[in-house]
């Protein structure tokens, strides 16, 4: 009786020990069910020359793109894009910035987090450079021009006509410093 | 309790020990049961405090009671304490009385185990409550601990975060210890479709813990990694979302939801047959209903997060999966009242919390259908119609199997009968206070009071008033439940061993009460 209560617990403790796995594993798997669907407004990185190789500039089509910035709490930094919208035609592909201050006594890094709305447009919205690509390292006092580059899919829907990318910038000073 | 006589010749039939260290070493299902209960009713009282000191800073608008923060606290540890501390020990502690003699085992499967499910409990407790104590004061976050909010806890965070790993690391034990010992200890001819229904109940919910504490305790060691070492689980800055902490803590949280209640309805489906004197209707659907609530609710979990922005789709799933619940719960219902239906009924007091579960229990699985209607629930999110509707199914709900239950096996367990004329007053005052308490917090949502605020606008006050008074009545009212469990432990009439007239089932062919050890050899189920 005791051997088969054994048994038995090493198979019920296993599915637990799985389980707390599964909870990893839903990171991962988040994140891949957020790249197919485009949901959560995460957008991606295209390579430029193919995009443009494969899109057809739609010139018949305006789109107004906005640009917001936001600070997440406690970041300092005074953080805003260069222009506040843009009118772009699909297909083809644009450049604007963003200009970034570090107006402390501190060197610090900071990364910016993208986010598009429509959540449904942003499947349609291909970054080809961005400063959001890459951590941005600020000396005290430094101030600089963030350049980004993008071009909107010809296949967005049509009753799409602005479209809002925000980015947040967030202090991960520490985090650097951590490894 | 269970102070068997120690006189038996047969040393294999020895009774407990003596002093102190027999509850520290217990290893007897008995004991650790009435432990469990224990505990649970001590923390009944502690989050019942914590409660109080909500009502009263919400007895008016303006802040004159605690500070904010505090009263964040309250609402937050009021919610670990009774889900963790009160609710899911209680049931536990049944299971572990109820299930070897219901089964005809002579113990639970892994007696050691057990024991040490038990005995992380208190340190598990005295961690989350010591955090009170620390600079930042206790967990403020809500008990869901939504980042980046929770990330921002004081000193007390990590305290916080091991108190949740050790209680689901007892929980987590204490189920492996139930399905092992309803799989392989049953009594020769106890087959699985003829264990009683709290036995189902609870087999079930055992798997639903192993396959959901462990997924919370990953989720709160991301939380705890976050703060400490780095990582960027929830942090947007490091390619992070906090929005799949919610994801991931619902995968958990949706299914607690039904931990917190299944047990509660093989307790009913005990006690509404013993009183109507009728068998239970449809016992097999009684058990298809609750595997397949069982498997729903892992289905269903973002319902919980309609406003978080979703695509219609996702919304429209899971307002469908949600209330497709509604079916097999509305299986059960109408199976209880058929059961009742022409039955020689009479109204004891577990009979009377028994029909109050169903009626009050159905209430709050309308306002839960209700939330579910995503449009709908854009209005009522966050509000206090969602306290009032999660009250109703936990309060009039889980609590009230509890008590029920507690009345129901009380006289089994001590040999004594407890004061019924008591036991029936506890029952009308709680019902009359607990409705005053809760159901006025559903037109205050509907008004559009948000909830976890110490807050509120002035034209809230009067219902929030009436609020306050029932639950002053509710709390204090819950001391007469003490006195009668005391009172029943320390004497008054004997019980015979059927102790109810119309009960059926293993554990009332045993004396009252049991001896220290029972069915040392198995009996023969027909």
């Amino acid at each position: 009786m005791s051997a088969r209560n054994e048994r038995s617990f090493l198979r019920i403790a296993a599915v637990a020990v799985a389980m707390f796995g599964f909870g990893y594993l839903l990171v991962p798997l988040y994140d891949v069910f957020c790249e197919i669907t485009g949901l959560n407004g995460k957008t991606g990185r295209v390579d430029e020359a193919a995009v443009v190789a494969r899109y057809e500039p739609d010139t018949s089509r305006t789109v107004t793109v906005q640009f917001v910035a936001n600070n997440n709490l406690g970041m300092p930094w005074q953080f805003g894009p260069v222009v506040a919208s843009m009118d772009v035609h699909p297909g083809k592909v644009y450049q604007t910035a963003f200009t970034a201050r570090n107006p402390t006594a501190q060197d610090m890094v900071g990364q910016a987090v993208p986010s598009v709305a429509p959540g449904k447009a942003s499947r349609y919205f291909n970054k080809t450079e961005c400063f959001c690509f890459d951590q941005q390292p600020l000396a005290a006092g430094e101030s600089k021009d963030m350049p980004i580059r993008f071009i909107v899919d010809p296949n967005l829907p049509k009753d799409v006509t602005t479209l809002t990318l925000a980015y947040t910038v967030f202090d991960v000073t520490q985090q650097v410093a951590m490894k | 309790m269970s102070t068997a006589t120690a006189t038996h010749d047969d040393h294999h039939d020895h009774g407990p020990a003596k002093g102190l260290m027999r509850w520290v070493t217990t290893t007897n299902h008995k004991d650790i049961g009435t432990l469990y209960l224990l505990f649970a009713l001590v923390m009944f009282f502690v989050g019942g405090a914590m409660a109080m000191v909500i009502r009263a800073e919400l007895f008016q608008p303006g802040l004159q009671v605690v500070d904010p923060q505090f009263f964040n606290s309250m609402t937050t540890v009021h919610a670990l304490v009774m889900i963790f501390g009160a609710v899911m020990p209680a049931f536990t502690g049944l299971a572990n009385w109820l299930i070897p003699m219901m089964i005809g085992a002579p113990d639970m499967a892994l007696p050691r185990m057990n024991n040490f499910s038990f005995w992380i409990l208190p340190f598990a407790f005295s961690l989350l409550l010591s955090t009170f104590f620390m600079a930042g004061g206790g967990p403020a976050a809500g008990w869901t601990l939504y980042p980046p909010l929770s990330l921002q806890m004081g000193d007390g965070f990590p305290f916080m975060i091991f108190a949740i790993h050790l209680a689901g690391i007892s929980s987590i034990m204490g189920s492996i210890n139930i399905v092992v010992t309803i799989l392989n200890m049953r009594a020769p001819g106890m087959t699985l479709m003829k264990m009683p229904l709290f036995v189902w109940t609870w087999l079930i919910t055992a798997y639903l813990l192993i396959a959901t504490m462990p997924v919370l305790a990953g989720a709160v060691t991301m939380l705890l990694t976050d703060k400490f070492a780095g990582t960027s689980f929830f942090s947007a800055a490091g390619g992070g979302d906090p929005v799949m902490y919610q994801h991931i803590f619902w995968f958990f949280g949706h299914p607690e939801v039904y931990i917190l209640i299944l047990p509660a309805f093989g307790i009913i489906s005990a006690i509404v047959p013993t009183f109507a004197r009728k068998p239970l209707f449809g016992y097999s659907s009684m058990v298809y209903a609750t595997a397949s609530i069982a498997f729903l609710s892992f289905i269903v979990w973002a319902h919980h997060m309609f406003t978080v922005g979703m695509p219609v789709v996702g919304e429209l799933f899971f307002m469908y999966a949600t209330m497709m619940i509604a079916v097999p719960t509305g299986v059960k219902v109408f199976n209880w009242v058929s059961t009742m239906w022409k039955g020689a009924m009479t109204f004891e007091t577990p009979m009377l919390f028994a029909v109050g579960f169903i009626m009050m229990f159905t209430i709050g699985g309308f306002s839960g259908l209700m939330l579910a209607i995503a449009p709908a629930d854009f209005q009522y999110h966050d509000t206090y119609f969602v306290v009032a509707h999660f009250h109703y199914v936990l309060v009039t709900g889980a609590i009230y199997s509890i008590m029920a239950a507690t009345y129901y096996w009380l006289p089994k367990w001590t040999g004594n009968m407890y004061d019924e004329k008591l036991g029936k007053l506890h029952f009308w005052i709680s019902t009359v206070s607990v409705n005053v308490l809760f159901f006025p917090q559903h037109f205050l949502g509907l008004a559009g009071m948000p909830r976890r605020i110490p807050d509120y606008s002035v034209q809230f006050t009067d219902w929030n008033v009436v609020s306050s008074i029932g639950g002053f009545v509710f709390g204090v009212s819950q001391l007469m439940f003490v006195w009668i469990i005391v009172k029943a432990i320390r004497g008054g009439e004997k019980a015979s061993d059927q102790v109810w007239e119309g009960a059926d089932g293993l554990e009332w062919t045993l004396p009252s009460p049991p001896p220290y050890h029972t069915f040392t050899e198995a009996p023969q189920v027909k």
